[in-house]
């Protein structure tokens, strides 16, 4: 079924009814049996008995990764499954805006650079890109602007992100920067946006699901790729193939997937979710507060956080054992200076021996040794600051209407018996 | 056929009766693609009707309330929830709204939006009865600016 991906939509249309009733009868043929009803299903529509029900297997998913929406697909994981030190796909989270195209030819697949501050419009095959510009490979930490939008309150609308919309898999590609030179750039030139191929949730042939981008300077650095390989393979359909834009330390949405044209813009891209989405307050707000548009700024770099992979919360041990805890940290644009731990909330802390990142804008790893004074409940916090002295908060940050940028400290719960 | 008919006038007979039939499904299959791509061009999502929209191979299957849940949307059984069903979960899944927990006031600040940006129809009445629904079934509560850790599956460590 090349269209699995579709989900349930029972709208009633009038439109396309006999080329439904045709092909329902071939679906009929399939499932040997009659659909009642079949005539009022939508067009896209893949009955239930024809339709892979488990995301895990679709996607090659570590079972343990949770389901936040399956319309569109947008799965998490939790924090031990992000223990590895380059993201397995298995527990790399997935966040959609639209429906995951159905076909995809990478032979005939093309991207094309226009805007009104290109110099001209150029158009790649897959296999221009690859042999007129050097490859590169980065570990990349890339974020969901909404990671941790579950603990805001007052609570802010969508996916209700805990703490596994982070991941920092190895992408291969071709610098962007070397691709826009190809082509030339205007002095002008400010933004650029990404367009793909997704299709909007409302099938609207019109709408595109996200068209978002990043300032030049952003476009321009070395590490931002428009990479064919994840974890040195192809990039898994779910992930972006055949190309994705890759921007670490910004929100998840800068990396658009599937993406066939890069706009070179004279002014700040206004494609779908520029507008609207992954901004916050420009000043800082009261929980609750109503703030105007034009008052809410876009989200850049991503702030310093932090996960406790190792072990998973709820681990009981026995007294005078030592714990070893492991865990990333990550800081947006900037690396991380300082990795600590506190198993008395917050009153004293402890330092962590962290890693330098492998290269700009991947994660860091950290450990420690922790031994605890006497049997009971603890929970272990881990804080991390970057470059610039900016610390992790134990409680939420500033609130904000759409529940972005939560970089709280992250907890887990032990007992000592 | 008549006895005595000439074998080869039934063969030209034959072929000129293959020949209609497929010059009509091409003339068909023609249309149906004109058709599709003006309609593909003017497309737009249209209110769902006020009669049960969600019908499929079985029926009852398909609509199946168990333990107070409706199987197919994991939704609470209670008063609206074929309201909600067919309004909310056509173009997002239900886990949207079970998974947020919002005061009525942004429910409708929610759907405003929806209508502005994501070609949601008109709910008329029925917007009352799904915020209702909503804010009933899946309240609003405080987690202050820190929450205790709940839900932990205690399990030894092993060395």
């Amino acid at each position: 079924m090349h269209c699995f991906f579709y989900s349930k939509s029972l709208i009633t249309l009038k439109r396309k009814e006999f080329i439904k009733k045709a092909a329902l009868s071939s679906f009929a043929t399939l499932i040997g049996t009659q659909i009642v009803f079949g005539s009022k299903l939508l067009e896209g529509y893949i009955p239930l008995a024809l339709e892979d029900p488990d995301p895990f297997t679709m996607f090659k998913k570590n079972k343990g990764m949770v389901v936040l929406n399956d319309k569109p697909w947008n799965i998490e994981a939790q924090a031990h499954l992000l223990d590895d030190k380059i993201t397995p796909n298995a527990s790399m989270f997935i966040r959609n805006n639209g429906l995951v195209p159905d076909t995809i030819d990478a032979k005939t697949w093309t991207l094309t650079i226009d805007g009104e501050s290109a110099a001209k419009k150029k158009t790649y095959t897959l296999a221009d890109l690859k042999s007129k510009f050097k490859h590169y490979t980065y570990e990349l930490a890339i974020e969901c602007g909404g990671n941790g939008r579950a603990e805001f309150d007052p609570p802010a609308k969508g996916n209700q992100w805990t703490v596994g919309a982070i991941h920092c898999a190895s992408w291969t590609g071709v610098r962007l920067k070397d691709v826009l030179k190809d082509v030339g750039i205007k002095s002008d030139a400010v933004y650029i946006g990404f367009h793909a191929v997704d299709k909007h949730l409302s099938k609207d042939p019109k709408k595109e699901p996200i068209s978002r981008g990043c300032p030049m300077a952003k476009a321009l650095q070395d590490e931002t790729i428009i990479a064919f390989k994840m974890n040195g393979e192809d990039i898994p359909l779910i992930h972006g193939y055949p190309l994705r834009l890759v921007a670490g330390g910004w929100p998840a949405s800068v990396s658009g997937k599937w993406i066939n044209r890069i706009s070179v813009r004279n002014k700040i891209h206004d494609g779908t979710k520029m507008e609207g989405a992954y901004k916050v307050p420009c000043n800082p707000v009261a929980p609750g507060e109503k703030v105007k548009e034009e008052d809410m700024c876009i989200i850049e770099s991503m702030p310093v956080k932090s996960l406790i992979t190792y072990p998973k919360s709820g681990a009981m041990m026995s007294k005078g054992k030592t714990l070893t805890i492991r865990g990333h940290a990550w800081a947006g644009e900037l690396e991380v200076a300082k990795m600590e731990y506190s198993i008395d909330f917050g009153a004293t802390w402890k330092t962590c021996t962290v890693e330098k990142p492998s290269n700009r804008l991947a994660w860091q790893h950290f450990s420690a040794s922790i031994n605890f004074p006497k049997t009971g409940y603890y929970e272990i916090w881990a804080r991390a600051t970057d470059a610039r002295g900016t610390a992790q908060p134990m409680m939420l940050p500033g609130w904000n209407p759409k529940g972005y940028l939560n970089n709280a400290c992250h907890r887990i719960a032990i007992k000592v018996n | 056929m008549k006895e005595g008919v000439n074998p080869y006038v039934r063969v030209r007979k034959l072929f000129s009766l293959i020949k209609q039939t497929f010059i009509l499904s091409l003339v068909v299959i023609v249309g149906s693609i004109v058709y599709v791509t003006y309609n593909e061009i003017n497309y737009k999502a249209e209110p769902i009707a006020e009669q049960p929209i969600v019908e499929a191979f079985d029926e009852a299957e398909w609509d199946k309330i168990e333990n107070g849940i409706h199987v197919r949307t994991g939704l609470i059984d209670a008063e609206g929830l074929m309201v909600v069903v067919s309004n909310c979960t056509s173009c997002h899944s239900a886990k949207l709204l079970t998974q947020n927990r919002m005061t009525a006031e942004r429910w409708n600040e929610t759907i405003k939006w929806m209508q502005e940006t994501q070609n949601l129809w008109d709910l008329g009445g029925n917007q009352e009865i799904i915020v209702k629904y909503l804010t009933t079934n899946y309240p609003y509560t405080k987690k202050g600016r820190r929450a205790i850790l709940t839900n932990v599956e205690w399990y030894e460590l092993e060395d």
